[in-house]
């Protein structure tokens, strides 16, 4: 009898201990076509797990809750993901959940988080249709596509008042398309005239007639592309033609460090990222930028990408939500995270509250990165936001 | 106004590159009677060819006689495995037979190289001709193309071995029977089509990047400049490509770029309907 009380006395010691935990609930793409930019999302999430775990967990009330992480491979597929979060919701039990990598995913994340009424943080999904179908649980991290270009409009506003002519043109897909249409009606509405604007097939080769049509069009400015394949080869062919543009910028290929070997035609392109390593946010609270490199770099041995930054940043904004909230209780964390306006190492953070675009991210804005040289080597440098930036933008670049 | 001379002057350039590679098909179909469906993928072949002679660190251009070279031999082997036992039969036989062998070219291009595009870094320099600006890459390969071309005509007016190709090329029999050994004369003729095709993708390869799949279009292109011009007649196919490349350089300022290809195979469409032997005949 006696070895009974006790026994169960050391088992409601025990659970006490166990209780003292929050487990955050995710998938990965281990495999499948999302595979390289999913693990290093995840680099980024368990590097937010050790450094909270370190310092004893999530402060809650007088307690302190140590985060676990319960996550399983997607595959890169969109049924599966249903699947999987359904089972870390319903079986698993976890508290919170983390969206998987890409706008796609994360979309049919959404749907089953919506269902259960799960705060959801999505990271590495940049679409805005997702906060357009009135979900109330569903966070989002990064810049949304609407806002890819519009930095990068302000920026170019800033650097000389007088210009009048942009071109946008753009790869032809879902993604590139969005971008373009949303930075089409911000540059008319700042006054800007888009003198052309047209979508080229994704697998154009032979940017020679559009080069044509650019330089026709009287341009000043082009902004535009798509991916890394397509955008490399534009930005060559537009050195190679000498198109007169005082100002490039194009998506995602200026942004990946391979774009240096476009040798003298890659200087001067700038690109919008959702962050940098060498950016210079002061946070509120967390890491630094620096910190942040740091460790990951201690951790995985080389420098983080924005992808893995986007995965801390998603841990630390649960972890602000729920310190702020004082509770585990998933309405009290959603209110949190809707009354959120800071600074952290990965930028500004400020959700939509208005129903009809509900989690939406406001507060982020892309930084833009530029190609200079420096010491005659390629580098790039970030140049906006300005409170943000390692060098001066050069304007005009030809 | 400038923009429409410079838009159908790189019409022009690519044009010769395109009636180079259609000469290749023509000639095939024109000497024995077969449709080379492997013609893209041997197109491909070349670009990659081009690829490592310039990694092996051969000159660019120079490196275009070993895949000028590499292409003959290349070809003699696809027709002496593929095509000589069903050269008599039926054309679908040859047409399945081209087909495979343009998917095993494909299927090991891709193991070896994946899908992921591929560039030759030369050093091109922008010219500026009269106000026409114009990289010396595209510049040089319409000049190689056209060269290539008029080699070409000497070997098949000038030379006895090109008059027995052109011999076999109009009546099989009667060739035989003039004593000229006609299954050889299809391998050299087969061989030189390919040849050219690759010459054509290692040309392209000096101004685009490239996978394995990018002989595709090409292709296309190809069998539309060689029917434009008379399928078996080269003079047809050279013509072919040079206007092709001149309807694309002519609507490219005035349409969205991505209506290009459909405006090129509607006129190619309408100007079959007027000339259903293509504009300079087909072979007799």
């Amino acid at each position: 009898m006696k070895k009974l009380w006790f026994t169960l006395l050391l088992a409601a010691i025990a659970s006490f201990g166990m209780a003292q935990t929050i487990t955050i609930g995710l998938t990965v793409s281990k495999t499948g076509k999302y595979n390289v930019e999913s693990v290093n999302q995840l680099n980024g999430i368990k590097l937010w797990q050790q450094w909270i775990n370190d310092q004893g967990g999530i402060p809650v009330g007088n307690k302190k809750y140590k985060v676990e992480l319960k996550y399983y491979d997607d595959e890169s597929k969109a049924e599966r993901v249903q699947q999987l979060y359904s089972r870390l919701i319903s079986q698993d039990k976890v508290d919170f959940l983390i969206s998987p990598y890409s706008s796609g995913l994360t979309a049919k994340a959404a749907v089953i988080s919506e269902q259960y009424g799960k705060v959801m943080v999505a990271t590495g999904a940049a679409s805005d249709s997702i906060f357009k179908l009135g979900y109330e649980n569903v966070y989002q991290i990064y810049t949304p596509a609407s806002r890819y270009l519009t930095a990068t409009i302000d920026m170019l506003k800033a650097a000389d008042a007088n210009l009048k002519k942009i071109a946008i043109v753009y790869e032809d897909s879902k993604f590139a398309k969005a971008v373009a249409t949303a930075a089409k009606s911000y540059a008319q509405n700042a006054g800007l005239n888009v003198v052309l604007f047209e979508g080229y097939p994704p697998s154009t080769t032979d940017f020679g007639p559009i080069i044509n049509k650019i330089k026709a069009s009287g341009a000043e400015a082009l902004v535009g592309g798509g991916h890394y394949a397509d955008g490399a080869t534009f930005a060559r062919q537009l050195y190679e033609q000498k198109t007169p543009l005082k100002m490039i910028a194009l998506l995602v290929a200026p942004a990946s460090d391979e774009f240096a070997q476009l040798g003298d035609a890659a200087l001067g392109v700038a690109a919008p990222s959702q962050w940098e390593p060498l950016v210079k946010y002061t946070p509120d609270c967390g890491v630094t930028p620096g910190q942040f490199v740091s460790m990951y770099e201690k951790a995985y041995g080389k420098t983080p990408a924005y992808r893995a930054a986007g995965g801390f940043a998603a841990g630390l904004v649960l972890q602000k939500a729920i310190m702020d909230a004082g509770s585990l209780d998933s309405a009290k964390v959603r209110a949190a995270l809707d009354n959120m306006d800071l600074t952290i190492f990965f930028g500004k953070i400020k959700f939509s509250t208005d129903p009809k675009s509900h989690g939406l991210q406001l507060g982020h804005d892309m930084v833009q990165i530029q190609w200079q040289k420096k010491d005659g080597k390629l580098v790039k440098e970030i140049v906006w936001p300005l409170g943000a930036k390692t060098a001066d933008l050069i304007y005009p670049i030809r | 106004m400038l923009e429409i001379v410079s838009s159908v002057l790189d019409g022009l350039l690519i044009g010769l590159i395109y009636g180079l590679a259609s000469i290749g098909l023509t000639l095939i179909f024109g000497v024995m009677d077969v449709v080379n469906l492997a013609h893209g993928s041997v197109i491909a072949l070349g670009m990659f060819s081009l690829l490592m002679f310039f990694g092996a660190g051969l000159n660019p251009y120079l490196a275009l006689v070993p895949v000028l070279l590499l292409g003959f031999a290349f070809g003699v082997v696809i027709y002496l495995i593929a095509v000589r036992r069903i050269i008599n039969g039926p054309s679908l036989m040859t047409l399945l037979s081209t087909y495979a062998v343009s998917m095993i070219i494909i299927g090991v291009g891709t193991a070896l190289w994946s899908t992921s595009p591929y560039n030759v870094n030369i050093k091109s320099e922008t010219l500026n001709i009269l106000g026409y600006t114009v990289t010396s890459a595209r510049l040089i390969a319409a000049l190689a193309a056209v060269l290539v071309t008029f080699a070409l005509y000497y070997f098949l007016y000038k030379t006895t071995l090109g008059k027995a190709v052109r011999a076999v090329s109009n009546n099989r029999e009667a060739a035989e029977l003039m004593g000229i050994p006609s299954q050889q004369i299809l391998a050299i003729s087969f061989g030189i089509g390919t040849a050219l095709a690759m010459l054509s993708g290692a040309l392209i390869a000096t101004m685009f990047p490239f996978t394995i799949l990018s002989g595709g279009i090409y292709e296309l292109k190809s069998f539309v400049a060689s029917v434009l011009g008379g399928l078996g007649n080269p003079t047809g196919a050279l013509f072919g490509g040079i206007i092709l490349g001149l309807i694309e350089g002519s609507v490219a300022p005035f349409i969205q770029v991505s209506w290009t290809n459909v405006i090129e195979f509607v006129l190619f469409v309408l100007i079959l309907l007027f000339f259903p032997r293509g504009l300079l005949g087909g072979r007799r």
